[in-house]
């Protein structure tokens, strides 16, 4: 960073002064913005006041932005005008300033320009995005997050004075330097392991983790290289931006982490990464909002920071995994050999025809669905199911596993999509003990998420996950592409061999068509 | 404002996100990732200082583009969650199931 000059100096930390003596009105409509995403998630503790609380959200969003705009309008002033920039003897000025003191309104319009595009092409995802991409949608967005926050902390490095960061010798002030490498780490970790978390569920990169030799020590070691050039930028006393080499070095360390933490984890762990990032979103947008003295981005970052931990601990939970171990990654790697280890056993298999009269006979269903129906679009066909049966008499309920599907709540959206109203659906927790009233088990695209092996075999990768009782069900049917494949984790279940058990072994789409064509 | 007013805001809204978060219904996990992912694009308010400002064309230019996809998040990220969030539909007819506890 370039000396400033002495009298630019002062200039700026009165600015610095400025910026940070908040007008009272300025921080209320922060502090509003806030609380109305506070709102915006408290709407979403059910259905029926969600669509109010997302207004809430749209709401605070308006008041943050119009603030931003109306407090921090672009403005020419003369005795502020950017220096002209020397190379190699020719000189290029940047200067709109002219002597005329007034509103920029050039900048105004291409600011407007920047939310008018990134808002039209946001909007388009938005309408056009198939619900089973959600997981891909989050990482990408997840993905743009991390890199604006890197770019306003790249920003806020390069012209600290218009944060208000600077100190009254002319350097950003130490703790701002502290929460702008902060900021700028995990925006770019952010970054770099979403795109690889969206690469890994969009199919443009394998979901099978890739093990670097000496992972642990790479990793711990980046980490560790980043604190420490944070902590040596804080402590420097360079002038301007400190020492300026030690902020672009941790920044592209943090590029380089995000990448190689997010490799090894393999395509089961998903939804916890999927989670993670999310969280560290928040953190980074709270990082910046420390640097800029933001309510509202503090308390956003706060909120999104606890929302993604407490969602990647649910994850975590449900498949009986510590974090740790999430994190450390190999999970799906030897699933292979475990696959090859099966012995041949019995299994009886059955028709469309015959599930139907099953069905038809019975007082209650309970369905299970997996990833398996999402890939397989079979949610319609499943609705539709349903509803014949209910006409029939036949009390039908869905069981959602907390880590069914790829991400919290993908199978709840596709449920709902399918038009299956949200109070037949019910959580492990809440529906488990209702099995041994259950006349049939319908499973469809699951696996793991039933296999019993979680509550007996202390050798299975997947001992310890809370599963669903279906063997307690009098009648199991078991909708499976073939005999061949295996869960997510890779091991065998006794489901299939159960006395009770039925596979119908079929796309599940065409089998589920097959069941409503054969009911009479 | 002081840094130990700003972290006192911080580490209650940590609890304050804790507590709320909590009540959301797992139903809902999916669609709260869309609105968490909406509302930490109020990074654009970093972003929009830093197209606003004068003083450094490229700090302009980088806030601009930051401008641009963190608005890519704010448009995208509400009306992903509002879609979803339309789909939650009651049964139509009134069915003695009970209640799902909130």
């Amino acid at each position: 960073m370039s000396v400033l000059p002495a009298d630019r100096v002062t200039d700026l930390s009165i600015a610095a002064d400025a910026a940070h003596a908040v007008n009272p009105w300025v921080a209320l409509a922060y502090l509003a913005a806030g609380v109305l995403f506070i709102l915006a998630l408290r709407g979403l503790s059910s259905p029926a006041t969600s669509q109010r609380g997302n207004r809430f959200g749209m709401a605070g969003m308006l008041i943050a932005v119009v603030t931003t705009l109306v407090t921090n309008f672009p403005w020419i002033d003369p005795n502020n005008c950017p220096q002209p920039v020397t190379t190699d003897g020719a000189t290029f000025t940047f200067d709109p300033c002219g002597t005329v003191y007034g509103p920029d309104w050039a900048t105004g319009l291409e600011i407007l320009a920047a939310i008018a595009i990134g808002g039209a092409v946001g909007w388009i995802i938005a309408r056009r995005i198939a619900m089973t991409a959600m997981p891909q949608l989050v990482a990408a967005f997840h993905s743009l997050v991390g890199l604006a926050a890197v770019l306003v902390a790249v920003a806020a490095f390069l012209n600290p004075g218009a944060f208000g960061i600077l100190g009254l010798d002319g350097n950003i002030l130490a703790v701002s330097r502290v929460e702008m490498a902060l900021g700028a780490a995990i925006g770019a970790i952010t970054f770099s392991g979403s795109v690889i978390a969206f690469a890994k569920l969009n199919g443009n990169m394998s979901g099978a983790p890739i093990l670097l030799p000496g992972r642990h020590v790479i990793n711990l070691g980046t980490l560790v290289a980043i604190l420490g050039a944070t902590a040596l930028y804080a402590l420097s006393n360079d002038a301007g931006a400190g020492e300026g080499w030690l902020f672009w070095a941790l920044l592209a360390a943090a590029f380089v982490i995000g990448f190689l933490l997010i490799i090894p984890i393999g395509g089961a762990d998903m939804p916890v990464v999927v989670s993670m990032l999310n969280s560290y979103s928040g953190w980074a947008a709270a990082a910046m909002g420390f640097t800029l003295h933001n309510t509202a981005m503090i308390v956003t970052g706060a909120l999104v920071g606890s929302s993604g931990a407490i969602l990647s601990y649910i994850m975590c939970r449900a498949m009986n995994r510590s974090f740790i171990s999430v994190i450390a990654g190999g999970f799906g790697a030897d699933a292979a050999v475990a696959g090859e280890a099966r012995e041949q056993r019995p299994y009886k298999t059955g028709s469309a025809a015959d599930a139907a009269f099953m069905l038809e006979q019975a007082e209650k269903v309970i369905i299970i669905p997996g990833y398996g129906m999402a890939v397989a679009q079979a949610q319609h066909a499943l609705r539709e199911m349903t509803d014949v049966l209910e006409e029939k008499g036949v009390e039908v309920k869905f069981a959602i596993h907390p880590v069914a599907g790829r991400m919290p709540g993908h199978m709840n959206v596709l449920l709902a999509e399918a038009q299956v109203p949200y109070d037949k659906v019910f959580e492990l927790e809440d529906i488990n003990s209702e099995f041994a009233q259950a006349d049939v088990a319908f499973i469809i695209g699951a696996n793991d998420v039933v296999n019993p092996a979680a509550k007996t075999d202390k050798t299975s990768p997947i001992y310890g996950m809370p599963v669903f009782d279906v063997d307690k069900a009098k009648q199991v049917f078991f909708i499976k592409r073939s005999m061949g494949g295996v869960g997510y984790a890779g091991v065998d279940n006794d489901v299939f061999y159960m006395d009770q058990t039925m596979m119908l072994l079929a796309d599940a789409k065409k089998m589920v068509e097959d069941i409503v064509k054969a009911f009479d | 404002m002081d840094f130990i007013s700003i972290l006192s805001i911080f580490v209650l809204a940590c609890f304050v996100g804790y507590y709320v978060v909590w009540s959301v219904t797992p139903a809902l996990h999916t669609p709260l990732m869309a609105v968490t992912n909406a509302i930490s694009s109020v990074i654009v308010v970093g972003a929009l200082i830093a197209a606003a400002a004068a003083g450094s064309p490229s700090a302009k230019w980088l806030g601009l583009l930051a401008v641009a996809l963190a608005s890519v998040n704010i448009f995208g990220g509400f009306a992903v969650t509002a879609r979803m969030l339309a789909m939650y539909k009651k049964k139509d007819k009134p069915a003695p199931v009970p209640e799902k506890k909130a």
